[in-house]
């Protein structure tokens, strides 16, 4: 199902300005804090009042302010995650995941509670009382109680800002689950470049308000004048691949894209199953020359496409693979001693690569 | 006559009491949230007036308050009297100490659930309206559940206050044995008659009895229900 957004809205001092339309899957909305995310959220789930907005999932306008529409929140059916899970203190576990569907009528119910119990890994928490969770379990309680709404969009604010990186390693797969299984639009709010670019199919990127860029998620990642300074060592681009084969003997996995070939250590899903790889510009070093005797495993030949600055003494240097994009920073001083130049041919070494597929590390 | 052993009239004034403090705090429960939430959760012209209005019986002479009940309420006051045709009297009734009760008891009410009110997470509140719920099944499903403890607290309250409420009661109802006689307006009159000093005592105990025990059952259910919706 399609989602569109087009919203101008003035909030304390901040000029929220974003139109864009996905056609699904998930939607990250991306930028530094502050710079109205959270509002834009609250403007598609009807919690605040927007000065102009026009909405739409799929056939359903949410509102249309020139039109005079305007939906009631506990009308939209949008399923809202927040940042600080929000469970209902004064009922169990199973009280906070009945709460939606009780107030969903019947026929357009399309959510399975034991599917959603088992999607979530929850189903022994139902007794308890949400002070007795962990932060982690708490935040798929909450998802949960959204889904069992069965909503038409799923809003997802920072779903993991609060948690530690321990707890959030234990949510991510669950995320990725959902946005293979759930049928839904979803928005995904957030910060972290890592989130975004392993979970996103479209990426909107805010900034102070206004948004500056949408698109595929492998197109805004190679734009890396878009990372917030604060995520700057994170930026990189991402490349889907799938499967090829398996090396057994190394336990190494073999990917390939039309970049080349890729290989990283475990055994993800059978030949043909998508994977998501995702490579920082930080881990790239250039060489014009095929390096050999080198212990990198993955080496990708491409061409420079272009170099921009990147702080005092870097550059990101943008080199076209095979048409996918692989971004290097590397110093200025190495790009003049190698010079670089858009045409340039030269071999990316990749030091470090992350990957996601679409099922989490199956065996 | 032992220590313990109450006359008719005695029994009467204990019984009546009681009769009116729970009548006087269960009939404002309902006025007392609703007015509690408007001052905590809405923005309304007037709302300062409204406000000002519900504490006056707790800045005002009691025997005013009680007075103004008289000249309203009373057979010839423009709401006693509206209410006579239907055969709603409050003058010189048992009724009429509950309503005065329940306006003295109601500053009291209102305040203590309104604190409550205001400490409910309004983002509780709109996980709630994003989950289907409407404004009152919000307010009936996580604001008021929250409230327990405040409404609790306030109950208990208005209902000491009813027991103990004299000035108003006295101007408004008088003190007539078995219809508007109270504790405190029988403790009074027992003070004024010569010999009236032991049953005086006795009522007195029992006075404090029951607000001890009202105290103890709020603090014990304010505390169990606290527990329950602790975050």
């Amino acid at each position: 199902m399609s989602l569109a957004v087009n919203v101008r809205h003035r909030v304390g001092s901040l000029d929220l300005e974003a139109a864009f339309a996905s056609a699904g899957g998930i939607t990250a909305v991306f930028g530094a804090s502050g710079c109205g995310k959270t509002s834009l959220v609250n403007v598609i789930a009807g919690l605040i009042r927007p000065d102009f907005a026009r909405i739409s999932v799929g056939d359903t306008v949410l509102v249309d302010t020139g039109k005079g529409i305007d939906m009631p929140p506990h009308q939209r059916r949008i399923g809202y995650v927040f940042q600080e899970a929000r469970l209902f203190p004064h009922m169990t576990v199973e009280g906070n995941l009945g709460y939606g569907e009780w107030f969903t009528p019947r026929p357009e119910r399309y959510a399975a509670r034991p599917q959603i119990l088992d999607l979530l890994g929850i189903g022994q928490l139902l007794k308890r009382r949400p002070r007795e969770l962990s932060g982690g379990e708490k935040q798929r309680v909450a998802i949960g109680r959204a889904l069992l709404a069965s909503p038409r969009l799923l809003l997802m604010d920072e779903p993991l800002a609060s948690l530690d990186a321990a707890r959030k390693a234990e949510i991510m797969p669950y995320l990725e689950r959902l946005r293979d299984e759930v049928k839904i639009p979803i928005v995904y709010v957030s910060h972290s470049v890592a989130e975004v670019m392993r979970l996103a199919s479209e990426v909107a990127v805010l900034a102070q308000g206004k948004l500056v860029a949408f698109g595929p998620a492998a197109e805004i990642a190679q734009r890396l004048d878009l990372v917030p300074d604060d995520e700057r060592e994170e930026g990189g681009v991402i490349i889907d691949m799938e499967v090829a084969a398996h090396d057994g003997d190394f336990g190494l996995t073999q990917l390939s894209s039309p970049a080349g070939h890729i290989y990283v250590p475990g055994r993800l899903g059978p030949a043909g199953t998508p994977a998501r790889v995702r490579i920082r510009a930080r881990d790239v070093m250039l060489a014009l020359e095929e390096p050999r005797k080198i212990s990198a495993l993955n080496i990708l030949r491409g061409t420079v496409v272009d170099i921009s600055p990147a702080g005092q003494s870097s550059v990101n240097v943008r080199l076209d693979c095979g048409g996918a994009a692989v971004v290097a920073r590397i110093t200025r001083h190495s790009a003049e001693a190698l010079g670089l130049a858009p045409g340039t041919p030269a071999y990316a070494v990749v030091k470090a690569v992350s990957v996601s597929g679409p099922s989490g590390e199956t065996p | 006559m032992t220590l313990f052993s109450l006359t008719p009239e005695e029994w009467e004034a204990v019984r009546l009491s009681l009769k009116v403090a729970s009548v006087a705090m269960i009939a404002s429960l309902p006025v007392g949230i609703a007015v509690a939430w408007l001052l905590a959760r809405k923005a309304f012209w007037g709302k300062s007036l409204l406000n000002g209005i519900v504490h006056l019986p707790l800045v005002m002479p009691p025997v005013v308050t009680g007075y103004l009940l008289l000249l309203t309420f009373g057979t010839h006051g423009p709401i006693g009297s509206f209410l006579a045709q239907f055969g709603i009297v409050f003058a010189f009734r048992w009724t009429g100490a509950a309503l005065a009760c329940a306006v003295m008891g109601f500053p009291l009410l209102v305040r203590a659930i309104r604190l409550s009110i205001e400490a409910v997470d309004t983002r509780l509140e709109a996980a709630s309206s994003t989950l289907g719920a409407n404004a009152a099944w919000v307010f009936l499903t996580v604001t008021l559940p929250l409230t327990i403890p405040g409404i609790i607290a306030g109950m208990i309250l208005c209902f000491a206050k009813a027991m103990g409420e004299f000035g108003a009661t006295i101007t408004f109802v008088s003190n007539i044995p078995g219809e508007t006689q109270t504790l405190p307006t029988a403790i009074y009159t027992l003070t004024q008659v010569p010999g009236g000093d032991a049953g005086a005592l006795k009522l007195t105990a029992i006075s404090i009895a029951i607000s001890l025990g009202a105290l103890l059952v709020s603090e014990f259910l304010a505390r169990r229900v606290g527990q329950r919706i602790a975050a």
